[in-house]
């Protein structure tokens, strides 16, 4: 899939296999997301960057019954029959937890402790015709699912 | 020795709020002035008798303006932003203020005018990224769907539970004089309202509103001269979250796991009142929706995680329950004007404790108190008051 990255350092892309890019302390060895020039464990700078892990299991969600306010500026919105979408915090393991836009689920199908793993998906169109993407979480393990970054409205 | 026994030394001698709701065409600080013309009344002081003041809001850079309409008596006039906390922030001050001994009568006021639906700002004045916004992220209201699930994964609460706090909080605001919500909404009404972010309906949310909150404070060993009825404020501590705690405004959370911003407020609120949550007997806990309120209830301490179901199917939080909290009907029923929210818990506590609450009176006038702020991007404050 082409596309713009929404933000710069935010993820590895273009890539088949997109990570978060977080950073881990030199000093105290906590990993961080997004990646900050201080630790926000014991405030060291000695931060490097690190790849996060690909896979995690959803450790809660909600869903997304309005339209944010600005500064929101994706597409979903275009049509009401997007809404909602879901939003969840996926654990990482031994790592973190990453707050993130959910794909691929319903209210029928998500669940506290499923799998699921980093996706790139479209977000908007930018004023000169770009398009823009970002990254989400969709179930299941990465290697099983290649052709499932559709859109966030996927499955909503 | 119990906090009871302490020589106090803070006292408030003095309530007034513009009730919470929506006014055209009048402005925050037209509502702050009339707040703090009834403290005022209420203590039997003059403005020309106040030493000092701290004001507190989001909307108005400079909450110090009301004495235009007050009176410019020159005195020193502080002006505090501490987000959903801003009262705690307050009332600490000026506490801190009457014990160093600087000032022996103050006022504190708290004042806004919000438009209508969620909070909204640059989630770079929040140490959050731009994406993170622009992915609509950047929302309180989603954080506490989140932050409510999983205490239900965890410890059971139930849909029911929820709909049966945001049914206490109407059903106490149409008994409110004062309430923006008057409207008493069965538990089916409020599951059945439209889902904002799941599991937490419209009706289970409070909104952004408009009004102001005073409370006059003077130092305790002069208190009788003002009110037969004051009220002491036995502490009152803020603080902001640490790391591992699971926060609002955060991309990202430490897989290590500490105790929110509110658990160590209360903790340090009991340990300098010498009071413990065993003692309390009102409570004015934040309720931006029903879950925090759950929530909230253990993270001051009034019971253990998982309790909750059994103590409000009970009946224990309703105003004649055995721990009734948000007497007035909370932020649910009254809105949240930030800067003035947690000073309507503390006029809401203090008319509780003077026995003067009508028709919401808590049968038996309680002595013990604790008021509870909590907000983005994870700060806290709790107040712990005694007769």
């Amino acid at each position: 899939m082409a596309g713009e990255a929404i933000a710069e350092g935010l993820f590895t892309w273009p890539s088949e296999q997109p990570q978060l890019i977080g950073g881990r302390c030199g000093a105290c060895d906590a990993v961080s997301f997004p990646r900050r020039h201080g630790c926000p464990r014991c405030g060291s700078v000695a931060v490097t960057e690190q790849l996060l892990g690909r896979e995690g299991t959803l450790w809660t969600w909600t869903s997304q019954g309005f339209a944010p306010k600005e500064p929101f500026n994706g597409t979903l919105t275009v049509g009401a029959e997007t809404l909602p979408w879901f939003v969840g915090l996926v654990e990482i393991p031994g790592e973190l937890r990453v707050e993130a836009l959910l794909v691929g689920v319903t209210a029928e199908t998500i669940e506290i402790g499923m799998p699921m793993h980093l996706v790139v998906v479209p977000w908007r169109v930018d004023e000169e015709g770009r398009e823009v993407v970002t990254f989400a979480f969709a179930p299941g393990a990465a290697e099983q699912a290649v052709e499932d970054s559709g859109g966030v409205a996927a499955g909503a | 020795m119990e906090g009871w026994q302490q020589v106090p030394d803070v006292a408030i001698i003095g309530v007034g709020l513009h009730p919470f709701g929506r006014y055209p065409g009048k402005s925050a600080l037209t509502m702050g002035a009339e707040a703090a013309r009834l403290a005022l009344a209420d203590a039997g002081l003059a403005w020309p008798d106040v030493d000092f003041a701290v004001g507190g809001s989001f909307e108005i850079d400079q909450p110090d303006s009301v004495v235009a309409e007050v009176g410019l008596t020159g005195l020193p006039f502080t002006n505090v932003y501490n987000g959903c906390a801003t009262a705690g922030s307050a009332l600490a001050l000026a506490a801190q203020q009457i014990r160093l001994g600087e000032h022996r009568i103050g006022l504190v006021l708290g004042l806004d005018k919000h438009e209508t639906g969620a909070f909204t700002a640059d989630p770079t004045d929040y140490a959050c990224p731009e994406w993170y916004g622009e992915m609509g992220l950047f929302l309180t209201t989603k954080f506490f769907g989140m932050k409510i699930n999983r205490y239900m994964h965890d410890h059971g609460i139930t849909h029911q539970t929820l709909a049966r706090v945001a049914a206490k909080a109407y059903a106490n605001g149409a008994i409110n004089p004062s309430a923006f919500r008057r409207k008493a909404l069965t538990e089916e009404e409020i599951l059945g309202s439209r889902m904002l972010n799941h599991p937490l309906t419209h009706y289970m949310f409070c909104s952004p509103d408009e009004g102001a909150a005073a409370v006059v404070v003077c130092d305790a060993a002069i208190a009788h001269q003002y009110s037969d009825s004051p009220v002491y404020l036995r502490s009152v501590v803020t603080r902001t979250r640490r790391y591992g705690a699971f926060e609002v405004h955060t991309p990202s959370a430490a897989l290590e796991h500490v105790p929110a911003p509110t658990v160590e407020a209360a903790r340090a609120a009991y340990e300098a009142a010498g009071i413990g949550p065993e003692d309390v007997q009102i409570a004015q806990l934040q309720d931006t929706d029903a879950g925090n309120e759950v929530m909230h209830m253990a993270e001051v301490g009034l019971c253990a995680d998982g309790e909750q179901n059994e103590l409000i199917a009970a009946g224990a939080t309703t105003i004649t329950g055995a721990l009734p909290v948000n007497t007035d009907g909370g932020l649910i029923a009254n809105g949240e004007p930030v800067g003035a929210s947690g000073l309507r818990q503390v006029h809401e506590l203090v008319t509780q404790m003077r026995g003067r609450a009508g028709d919401r009176q808590v049968p038996t006038t309680p002595r013990v108190g604790l008021a509870q702020l909590y907000g983005a991007p994870g700060v806290a404050a709790v107040s712990i008051l005694t007769t």
